[in-house]
């Protein structure tokens, strides 16, 4: 895996970027200097694979004390314990949970509203500002007010995970729908198309790979806003596990919920990723398969 | 005019008095044409002398200022660039407004005219430019359109390609026998394929040409270019 696959877990600005992939030209030039792509991989590898051990390393000699961080073979020993006679799993199945409706909730509006407002001008009058200005709010800021609404329930935890997850989706697909080739529309015109054949042949495909961009960043921010909303008043998940294992100081509990966001990141990623080459067979920058 | 030609009564498109401006601009002034069925005509002029216009009015892509236009409900339309759906086959691409069933032959057969049989589950990317354009005249002509509509559709064709084009097109015309109006810059490719090669100037068909006797080229090179305002034709010295 590349580095870009971590960075694209962080939350990043929610606009759809241009979906030029990583510098192939220069990983061209590596492979003629005689790398090939199973070198290069395990190369990648080293870097965060020397890390780790110096950890260990550190940990082992005393030099790092227990409490500051962990050595990682303590951190894989406390997954192995937490998983077997702890809740560990069932704080995990929780957490997803959460996410999913979350993603399902949010994602799901938003990308009605974006289709609306994608194809009426009317619906964009009525909507679009309204959204733009709440967008402006970094959603975290709501938390305060979210607590109020909702307290500190489920609910709480899916509002913010389905607000993170709206703002990616609807931009991303009205942009999508705007982007879409006139030509190509004209060219559904002479064809004779009716309005549904112009959305399904046209206009959805046409938008698609500004969709699925918007559901990658979608994905990392309901990561993020699940972390936080976990962080308070949880009563079970991964962060519930995290804040009552830092009263006791168990940071190797605490180092373990912190690999397990960052996994469940970037499965998330990968699986966006597959999602995109899939659906995207066709473009030039997903594709590959099709050649 | 060739004898098939005069013989259909009902013509392919028939267009009385049109006017279209852009705001205070008049691109089109009270312009007459009529396009036979089977019947294959050229349109010459200078850049911007409004054919692009003239073919977006007739394809009831555009509105018009005045003026009638009678031509079928859903003329056929090639433009410049191939407008092929990146994300479907070719053979979608090509039935694209057909009806669902029975579509997937009828691309079938439509894309092995055009010389591109084996290819129905291929991408438009893997194209080349002529492959693709030659797609874009198969989604054309499987529609049997009464009248198709050509705006420089080899314009962004090397010269072999073209020519092969143009037997290609000579060819498919002839078998399915549409009205056509080809659009074009190029006074060779109008000669090759035309029944009859018109020039517009100054939003009017400003000058006419049908072949002397059948069998013959509608007109010649160098009255074309006078015509189109080229004084010094190299080629002619
Ligand atoms: N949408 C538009 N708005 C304003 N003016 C336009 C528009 N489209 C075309 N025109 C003008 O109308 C005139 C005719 O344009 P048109 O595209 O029909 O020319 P053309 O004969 O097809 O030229 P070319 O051979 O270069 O394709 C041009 O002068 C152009 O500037
Ligand atoms: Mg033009």
């Amino acid at each position: 895996m590349s580095n870009a696959d971590h960075t694209a877990t962080f939350p990043l600005p929610a606009v759809a970027r241009p979906v030029a992939k990583t510098a192939a030209a220069p990983a061209a030039a590596l492979r003629r200097a005689g790398l090939g792509p199973r070198q290069l991989l395990l190369l990648s590898w080293a870097a965060p694979v020397l890390l780790v051990v110096v950890c260990e390393v550190l940990a082992q000699v005393g030099y790092v004390a227990p409490h500051v961080l962990p050595a990682p073979s303590k951190v894989v020993r406390t997954a192995y314990k937490l998983a077997t006679s702890g809740t560990l799993l069932a704080d995990l199945g929780t957490s997803l949970v959460r996410a999913a409706v979350g993603f399902l909730v949010g994602g799901s509006i938003a990308f009605a509203l974006g289709i609306l407002v994608g194809f009426s001008r009317l619906a964009e009058a009525l909507v679009d500002r309204s959204v733009q200005m709440v967008r402006a709010i970094p959603f975290l800021a709501l938390l305060p007010l979210v607590i109020v609404w909702f307290g500190v329930g489920e609910g709480q935890k899916i509002f913010l995970v389905a607000l993170g997850v709206a703002f990616p989706i609807y931009i991303n697909t009205t942009l999508g729908i705007r982007q879409v080739d006139p030509k190509l529309i004209e060219l559904g015109r002479v064809q004779g198309l009716s309005t549904r054949q112009m959305i399904s042949r046209i206009i959805l495909p046409g938008a698609l790979p500004s969709i699925l961009t918007g559901v990658r960043y979608s994905l990392a921010t309901a990561w993020l806003a699940l972390v936080v909303a976990e962080t308070i008043g949880a009563q079970a998940g991964i962060g519930f596990l995290a804040m009552d294992a830092r009263e006791f100081l168990r940071t190797d509990v605490v180092v373990l919920t912190i690999v397990i966001y960052a996994l469940i990141g970037v499965v998330a990623d990968s699986l966006a990723r597959l999602l995109e080459r899939r659906l995207l067979a066709w473009h030039p920058n997903f594709g590959g398969a099709a050649r | 005019m060739t004898a098939p030609a005069l013989a259909e009564a009902k013509p392919a498109a028939r267009v009385t008095d049109l006017t279209r401006a852009y705001g205070d601009r008049v691109v089109i002034d009270r312009l007459d044409l009529t396009i036979q069925r089977g019947e294959f005509v050229a349109l010459l002029g200078e850049s911007g002398c409004g054919k692009t216009t003239l073919l977006r009015a007739l394809a009831g892509l555009d509105p018009i200022d005045g003026g009638r236009i009678e031509a079928p409900r859903r003329p056929a339309v090639v433009f410049q660039e191939h407008r092929l759906l990146p994300w479907d086959s070719l053979w979608r691409n090509v039935s694209l407004g057909l009806p669902e069933r029975g579509a997937r032959e009828r691309a079938a057969a439509a894309l092995e005219e055009v010389g591109l049989g084996g290819r129905l589950d291929d991408w438009p990317r893997n194209l080349s430019g002529g492959q693709a354009q030659r797609v874009a005249l198969a989604r054309a002509l499987v529609q049997e359109p009464e009248l198709l509509l050509l705006d420089e559709p080899f314009a962004a064709l090397d010269a072999l390609t073209r020519i092969r084009m143009h037997v290609l097109v000579k060819a498919l015309v002839a078998r399915h026998r549409p009205g056509v109006l080809l659009v074009t810059h190029d006074v060779e490719e109008a000669i090759a394929l035309a029944d009859r090669i018109l020039v517009m100037r100054a939003g009017v068909i400003a000058a006419e040409h049908r072949p002397p006797a059948p069998g013959q080229p509608a007109a010649d090179r160098a009255t074309l270019l006078a015509e189109l305002g080229v004084e010094n034709d190299l080629s002619a010295a």
